[in-house]
């Protein structure tokens, strides 16, 4: 996993924050489908023109949130606050929104003029301002000369531009997408998220959008929501989820992470193995169990020295060639193993290689601890 | 939107529930209309005659219907299984019994075995008319429909499945027992249920060939337009469900057993030429073929030839329906007539109920409710249906009762007749559209009819078409549920070759049948004539 750049995104969402009644303001919504509780108790505030991403594994009730906000799939309990007006019990023809769906469902047997036409049509707008507005829609997407063309003779990436032109039509507040790029091929996938924050920057349109995909939330969103299992389980920035999940769950989803079961010694001090480790922040009381936390890029192996603080033996049991770095399986002392990632330069200036004997150091700042034994901790062994 | 769901309801009840459920208790009332509870049950088995005719009816289905599922299998295999030649040929003609109303074939085998027939002597003395005749009859009849499922039953088969136990040295017998009956055995059950209702229900062929061999269909009838019976036409009405409730039983207790027989991997099976087998299926496909052409063509003779068996010279004078002083062409012209209002109203009310019932948001339980009621017609046989509504729409104080022996009555009850089969097509393919146009349009501020108009009803023409043509043809050539229900101003073409039948006409008679099926021939080639059109004009968005 590259780590995402996310230092503009801090920035702008420094902005946002700062204006006062949210956009959207979710409150307390549950929703169940018959015995099957799908949202529990979900509170959530949007500001104007932000980029809120859903995250969570798949059925963990992304879409059924996205759906209620539209009002497609109206919730059970609680409240939703669009733009001041409370909107929980209005049908999704009188709300303010905007979507794109996974399958885009853009009309077969409509030409790509006619389906981003579709909405305007029949409204207050003359014949030739909708023709300009489709243009101008169009040329925001980059479809000019595809006007004539029915969605089936389209690619994949220009159907779902088609399904955002659609949905921009008719310059909603409130831009819903349910994975909007999950049916596209890596490439196409990563060029497309970032004309499509482009986008919402230029239009100051406030955007929400349901992903699996972790490294793209992090890439695309101001503020990332994630959830499992019908909860939220931490809303932040993708910096703040990142360095500092608030539960097991968010550090084990997002990203890379080792979980490593030790004793807590003292306030601040843990027991792995036959070594001590400085931790910085909350810890659990001291003779509890805990689960460490550590990402297998905050490792440290380079000008480590024995006895160094918060440094451990290890040997290197496996090395896997990733591309711009390398991940190595490592075996502590204790028997334990751990993940760590290295720059190639590093392996190639220690000449790391398996059976290798060295030592890494877990830093103090970039430690994380949990109280309770994680079970997310289980595949990462 | 739940307006609509709600007037679909009520149609459904109206023209549905309230008659099936006058016909249930009408059977547990005296001539009076008071409750005797099963009285007039315990008078029907006390009743030897009746019983008979119970036990001919079951004699008869029981013996068409093995009869047409070999005929039906052998011919399915040949079509799917086999290289022999002709494949296309021979699936076409095997469907041409779907055109022709079920009386047809008794006529034919009047002219072929009857007392003047040409091929009286196989029948060695035995006579046509009776269990004989109405066997053979309801074989051609019910033919089609066995061949359908057991070809889509066929032509599903994984060739790995194949190809495994021939790399095992299974012999083709064993390979025969162990992998193509078990793949298909779903759809003989299924086929076998289908024919035997089909065969048991079956009103037209009996009533032309069965001569005093009486069965269940021809009893109701004789009950109710004979005698004014109308307790006991209840009662035997009601026995003629008994198949489609086992059916329902048994379906349900094979598809708790059936498991997806097609793995995500499997491949199609591609038939490999076998020139002795191949022969042999051609032959055995012809002769099934050849039989059904007979039938077909032995009815087309009769109503050509002057005096059969006497002057065998050409004329169409059968055809001039004018002269031969049989109500002249009003019964064609009301045919088309009906035919075409079932056809345009049924595929609006059917198509516009399942898109209701499919892509409506919310009242979950009402739309469940309204999809059950539409699988109920499926179960009811046409007689049972015609009887319901004499009892419903004729009651005096039915405020609805000025509809009976209108062209609305014989409308609504074809409709309802051939609802389960039209509402099966406009579901499977309306779930085959993105299920979020609706959404889409709702978030666009489109209004829900527009997007009907505009997309779903253009991306389902072809199943419209389809519907809307199964329609017509079966409003050309029923004939078991509109016998109860037409007047003196709306008698229909098929009754009317019934009546000319029984009143010894049987050359006009068939010529009234042949214009039957010429009809629904050339609709049937008009439909595929559209189709083609559609499918040109569509084919820019249709085709990746
Ligand atoms: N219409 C429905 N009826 C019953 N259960 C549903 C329905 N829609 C979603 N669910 C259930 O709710 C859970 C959350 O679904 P969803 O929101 O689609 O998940 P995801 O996070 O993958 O988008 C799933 O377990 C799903 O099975
Ligand atoms: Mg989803």
């Amino acid at each position: 996993m590259v780590e995402p750049s996310f230092a503009l995104a801090q920035i702008e969402l420094d902005i946002s924050m700062t204006s006062k009644s949210p956009y959207l303001r979710i409150e307390r919504v549950s929703k169940a489908f018959g015995d099957f509780q799908a949202l529990k108790d979900i509170s959530l505030d949007v500001q104007a023109g932000e980029f809120v991403c859903f995250l969570g594994p798949s059925g963990c009730g992304k879409t059924t949130l996205l759906r209620a906000i539209a009002g497609l799939d109206i919730h059970n309990v609680g409240t939703i606050i669009q733009n001041g007006i409370d909107i929980s019990a209005l049908p999704p023809s009188q709300r303010d929104f905007g979507i794109v769906f996974q399958s885009y469902a853009l009309f077969p047997n409509l030409n790509v003029v006619d389906n981003v036409g579709y909405g305007l049509v029949g409204g207050k707008m003359s014949r030739t301002q909708i023709k300009a507005r489709i243009a101008e829609l169009l040329a925001m997407v980059g479809l000019v000369a595809q006007g004539s063309k029915y969605p089936g003779q389209l690619s994949g990436g220009q159907q779902q531009r088609v399904a955002l032109a659609r949905a921009l039509a008719m310059s909603p507040g409130l831009l819903l997408l349910d994975e909007p790029l999950s049916a596209l091929d890596a490439r196409v996938r990563q060029h497309l998220r970032g004309e499509l924050k482009q986008l919402q920057r230029r239009l100051a349109v406030t955007a929400i959008m349901v992903t699996h995909d972790q490294e793209e939330a992090l890439a695309i969103a101001d503020r990332i929501v994630v959830m499992n299992e019908g909860r939220i389980e931490q809303i932040g920035t993708p910096i703040d989820i990142y360095r500092h999940p608030t539960a097991a769950f968010v550090a084990d989803f997002v990203g890379q992470m080792n979980f490593v079961p030790v004793d807590c010694e003292s306030e601040g001090r843990v027991r792995l193995g036959e070594a001590i480790l400085d931790v910085n922040g909350e810890s659990p009381m001291a003779g509890a169990a805990a689960t460490l936390c550590i990402r297998p890029e905050d490792i440290q192996i380079r000008g480590v020295v024995v006895g160094q603080g918060n440094s451990v033996a290890a040997v290197i049991e496996r090395v896997e060639f990733l591309g711009s770095f390398c991940r190595a399986e490592l075996r502590l002392v204790c028997g334990r193993r751990l993940h760590a990632d290295f720059s190639i330069n590093a392996m190639r200036d220690l000449s790391l290689a398996p059976g290798q004997d060295l030592h890494i150091a877990l830093p103090a700042d970039r430690i994380r601890l949990f109280p309770v034994p994680v079970s997310a901790a289980s595949h990462h062994g | 939107m739940r307006c609509c769901l709600l007037l679909l309801g009520l149609y459904l009840t109206v023209t549905l529930v309230l008659p099936l459920y006058t016909l249930l208790a009408k059977s547990l009332q005296n001539k009076d209309g008071h409750f005797v509870g099963f009285a007039n049950f315990a008078r029907y088995f006390a009743d030897p005659a009746m019983l008979q005719s119970f036990a001919n009816t079951v004699h008869v289905s029981a013996i068409g219907t093995i009869i047409t599922l070999l005929l039906a299998f052998l011919y399915a295999y040949a079509l799917t299984r086999t290289c022999m030649a002709g494949r296309g040929f021979f699936r076409a003609v095997a469907l041409i019994p779907l055109l022709a109303p079920s009386l047809l074939p008794g006529l034919a085998l009047v002219y072929l075995f009857g007392n003047q027939g040409i091929f009286k002597s196989l029948l060695f003395g035995h006579e046509i008319y009776g269990p004989i005749g109405i066997v053979m009859g309801e074989v051609f009849f019910a033919f089609p429909h066995a061949l359908i499922i057991l070809v889509t039953a066929l032509s599903v088969a994984d060739g790995r499945l194949y190809e495994a136990a021939e790399s095992l040295r299974a012999r083709p017998a064993r390979i025969f027992l162990t992998v193509t009956l078990p793949g298909c055995r779903y759809g003989l059950v299924s086929a076998s249920l289908v024919i035997f209702t089909l065969i048991f229900t079956d009103f037209g062929v009996p009533k032309v060939i069965g001569g005093s061999y009486n069965v269940l269909a021809t009893d109701v009838y004789r009950q109710v337009i004979g005698q004014f019976n109308f307790q006991m036409g209840a009662v035997v009405g009601l026995l003629l469900l008994l198949p489609a409730v086992l059916s329902f039983a048994a379906d349900r207790i094979m598809q708790r057993k059936q498991v997806a027989l097609l793995s995500a991997r499997a491949v199609p099976l591609q038939p490999k030429p076998r020139p002795l087998t191949d022969r042999v299926f051609f032959c055995l496909a012809a002769a099934v073929a050849g039989f059904l052409l007979l039938v077909l063509g032995m009815a087309l003779f009769g109503s050509l030839v002057k005096l059969w068996p006497y002057n065998l010279s050409l004329t169409l004078k059968w055809y001039d329906f004018a002269r031969a002083g049989t109500d002249g062409w009003g019964p064609y012209f009301n045919s088309l007539r009906m035919a075409a209002l079932v056809a345009a109203i049924g595929t609006a009310i059917i198509f516009g109920g399942a898109y209701l019932v499919e892509k409506s948001r919310g009242a979950g339980r009402l739309r469940a409710i309204l999809h059950l009621l539409a699988m109920i017609p499926l179960a009811v046989p046409g007689i049972v249906l015609g009887l319901s509504y004499i009892f419903f729409f004729n009651a005096p104080d039915n405020p609805l009762n000025f509809i009976y022996g209108t062209m609305t009555v014989l409308v609504v009850n074809t409709i309802c007749h051939f609802y389960t089969v039209s509402h099966l097509t406009a579901i499977t393919a309306l779930k085959q559209v993105d299920a979020e146009f609706e959404s889409v349009a709702a978030s666009l501020k489109v209004p829900l009819y527009r997007t009907f108009w505009r997309v779903t009803v253009p991306v389902c023409l072809p199943a419209i078409l389809d519907i809307s043509v199964y329609l017509f043809v079966n409003a050309m050539t029923t004939v078991s549920a509109v016998v109860f229900l037409y007047s003196a101003e709306t008698k229909l073409m098929s009754i009317n070759a019934i009546n000319t039948d029984d009143a010894g006409n049987t050359a006009a008679a068939c010529a009234m049948g042949m214009t039957i099926v010429a009809t629904s021939a050339a609709l049937k080639g008009l439909h595929s004539l559209i189709l083609r059109r559609v499918e040109r004009r569509t084919q820019a968005w249709r085709k990746r």
